[in-house]
């Protein structure tokens, strides 16, 4: 498939530091991406540069086949940042109307896209409701109408799931999976690892500015495995230990094992078929991607850097 | 150009649809114009028919004293202190004043008044002044030994003609009125500045701290979003102006037919308010209606809107820049407002100088300084242009007030640009400075 989004080498400098410093990858078309990385990571720079509300300092964005217009792009793109809010004091319904307008939607065409996605999102009862007496998750779900109501063909989801509750989650989830079906190519920027495993099919971790980590949920897994495996037997065996493996864990008849170097999984189940033991179960133990970004963050200077970026 | 008249278009009927507005438009007006037509109304009623009785045994004022309108004076013979005193408790009189046989005011007597009520300070004033006049003259005739006409010749007095040097004759009125339009529209223009700008201020701080100023940014440039603030602001005033300025005169006019005789003597009641001392002292009322026909009445209110668009135009991308500089707390905008404030003060400084001497070079300094040119040319402009105003300074002024207004926009856009999305610290004014200079 055809890349919606690249980026080429793209550089911001701040005063004291480099938000982003290098940072290259494409974005396929109707994929839903992951853009993950610690607090002050440069996440929010590098998707400020996408939006077009920032301009690179070097490097180059490529949107939909040619050079990034912010101007007469924009429309195209939907943008839920994280720190996000509305007018307390308007109309919801005005409210995505105007903002919708603001995207370049004429008033008739803004009306009607409003209308047909407050049907949608079962919010029509609310259209003269203010912000101010909506609570944290109905105005995400507001957030998130307003963002996608031009179905653009990329949207970028910052943290879209925080304060809302699991039936209002799965919504929306519901909704980006249809809006991914529908051609739209969806970047999503989380730390909540397990909703990235869940959703997401390409992922890019930055950290210190730089990408460290590309690839499909499943290579980076590949990529990180340890040869772990996970053993159910019938019941204990009399000889336990073999060199082709050490015992990492062990639950009543369940053993969590890392194979050693030069052995393959075979030489496990052929240590325990020769005993004549059932095996219940085996399994490949692969990282979660928790642990992956644990692993790779943990002990860079990230957390410092997020204070830094502050000051 | 189509998205900064979408956000101008929220911006002005955001506010105009509320509430405050309606009540601070069309209530403020009424309110200020009820006081002066109680004030009024009660200071023409209590003035009338006020009785006085004068038993003159002395013949202090020779049967004459002025006696008109509101406070009649009338001389009365054979009442004793007593009967006098039964007369006003009966309220037949207001009040009397006994002048015991002998009375020598050279040997320190003096003249008392009684009232059954205490006297109101208007007419106890009035009172005053008749009764001095009346024994003044008095004194004068008698000790000069001339009659009448003969003393009225001699107090006349001469007037003085002031005229520039074209040939032009001035009268004092025309400075008075010019005066008090001067200080009135500086003085507004002053007004204006401060209440748009922070109502432009507030709003861009409601946008950052709701947290919405990204979500819009994504759509629109920061310079659109500021722009179309302000414009819409703008025409907040504008509108709140003109209704203001239509009830005022509807109300005057209203008020001219309740109170003809307040109209006679109160021309325009909170303008000229000198001109019509002046004019009272001298006693010609055809003066101040010459006087007024003097002032360039278009010129002024042509330049007033200009300079009201030109220096809410200056100002208000200032006030924008520190409110996107703000964060929650309502308290770092006063520190960093100071720097903006400054200039707007020194210009009314510069405006009760520029009032008084019109021409002097602190005035033209001030009248051509983008900062304080709004306030300082609008006090000088009802002097006369080009009199008091060459046509060059006042095109100066307008460029440079133009160019100053381009100026700061450009440098508040950069700083709104990077402020507006800059969340959690304090900003001080040398980190905006470096905002304003940094690319993109």
């Amino acid at each position: 498939m055809a890349s919606i989004l690249q980026l080429h080498n793209l550089k911001k400098h701040y005063a004291s530091q480099k938000a982003v410093d290098d940072i290259s990858f494409d974005i396929e078309q109707g994929s839903i991406f992951g853009l993950l990385g610690p607090n002050g990571a440069g996440k929010t720079t590098l998707l400020r540069m996408i939006t077009g509300i920032f301009y690179p300092d070097s490097g180059s964005i490529t949107f939909d086949g040619r050079a990034f217009d912010p101007e007469n792009d924009i429309i195209k793109i939907g943008y839920m940042p994280e720190e996000r809010g509305l007018y307390k004091k308007m109309k919801i319904g005005e409210q995505a109307v105007y903002l919708a307008q603001l995207k370049g939607l004429s008033k008739t065409e803004a009306l009607q896209k409003v209308r047909f996605w407050f049907k949608r999102l079962e919010m029509e009862t609310w259209w003269h409701k203010k912000v101010e007496d909506l609570s944290k998750g109905m105005s995400q779900k507001l957030q998130f109408l307003i963002t996608v109501l031009h179905e653009p063909k990329l949207i970028i989801l910052d943290e879209p799931f925080s304060g809302l509750d699991p039936v209002n989650a799965n919504l929306i989830k519901d909704e980006i999976y249809g809006l991914a079906q529908r051609g739209s190519t969806i970047i999503f920027s989380t730390h909540r690892m397990e909703q990235v495993e869940e959703i997401c099919d390409h992922i890019v971790l930055v950290n210190l500015g730089k990408k460290i980590l590309d690839g499909t949920v499943a290579d980076v897994k590949q990529q990180f495995k340890e040869n772990k495996f996970s053993i159910k037997l019938a019941g204990i065996p009399a000889i336990v230990e073999d060199k082709a493996y050490e015992i990492i864990d062990q639950r009543a008849n369940e053993f969590i094992m890392k194979i050693n170097e030069g052995y393959k999984s075979n030489d496990v189940l052929q240590h325990f078929i020769g005993q004549d033991i059932t095996i219940e179960s085996f399994n490949e133990i692969l990282p979660t991607l928790n642990d992956i970004f644990i692993h790779l963050v943990e002990g860079t200077k990230s957390v410092t850097r997020a204070f830094e970026k502050q000051s | 150009m189509n998205k900064i008249w979408i956000i101008a278009q929220r911006e002005f009927l955001s506010r105009v649809q509320k509430k405050t507005f309606l009540l601070t438009t069309i209530l403020l007006p009424v309110v200020i114009f009820g006081l002066y037509g109680l004030i009024i109304y009660f200071a023409v009623k209590t003035a009338d028919n006020y009785k006085v009785a004068i038993a003159d045994n002395a013949s202090l004022f020779g049967g004459k004293i002025e006696s008109k309108d509101d406070i009649k004076f009338e001389f009365v013979k054979d009442e004793t202190i007593n009967s006098l005193k039964e007369k006003v408790a009966k309220k037949e009189l207001d009040g009397y004043v006994y002048v015991p046989k002998g009375f020598d005011a050279t040997k320190g007597d003096t003249i008392s008044f009684v009232s059954g009520k205490t006297v109101g300070l208007m007419n106890r004033q009035e009172i005053q002044k008749r009764i001095d006049n009346a024994m003044q003259e008095r004194k004068l005739l008698t000790s000069l030994n001339i009659n009448k006409k003969e003393l009225d010749s001699l107090q006349h007095s001469n007037e003085i003609k002031f005229a520039t040097v074209e040939g032009k004759e001035e009268n004092d009125t025309k400075v008075g009125i010019s005066y008090g339009v001067g200080y009135v529209s500086g003085f507004l223009i002053y007004i204006i500045l401060f209440i748009y700008g922070t109502m432009v201020m507030r709003g861009v701080m409601e946008e950052k701290t709701n947290r919405i100023a990204e979500v819009i940014i994504s759509s629109v440039k920061p310079f659109q979003l500021m722009m179309g603030k302000i414009t819409g602001i703008g025409a907040v005033g504008l509108v709140q102006f003109l209704i203001w300025i239509t009830l005022t005169i509807s109300l005057r006019v209203g008020m001219v037919l309740l109170f003809p005789s307040v109209a006679e003597s109160n021309p325009s009641i909170s303008a000229a308010t000198h001109a019509i001392n002046e004019a009272k002292n001298s006693g010609a009322m055809n003066s101040i209606l010459g006087g007024l026909s003097d002032v360039n009445f278009p010129v002024i209110v042509g330049c007033f809107v200009f300079y009201f668009l030109g220096g809410y135009l200056l100002y208000s991308s200032l006030f924008a820049a520190v409110g996107s500089a703000v964060n929650e707390d309502p308290q770092d905008a006063q520190s960093l407002l100071l720097p903006i404030t400054m200039p707007i003060i020194f210009g009314i400084v510069i405006m009760t100088k520029a009032v008084n001497d019109p021409t002097c070079g602190l005035a033209v300094f001030g009248s051509l300084f983008p900062l304080t040119s709004p306030i300082v040319m609008m006090a000088r402009i009802p002097f006369g242009v080009p009199n008091t105003v060459p046509y060059w300074q006042l095109g100066l002024s307008m460029a440079l007030l133009i160019g100053g207004f381009l100026c700061t926009t450009w440098v508040s856009a950069k700083i709104y640009r990077v402020g507006i999305l800059m969340y959690g610290k304090k900003t001080t004014w040398k980190e905006m400075w470096k905002w304003a200079w940094r690319k993109n």
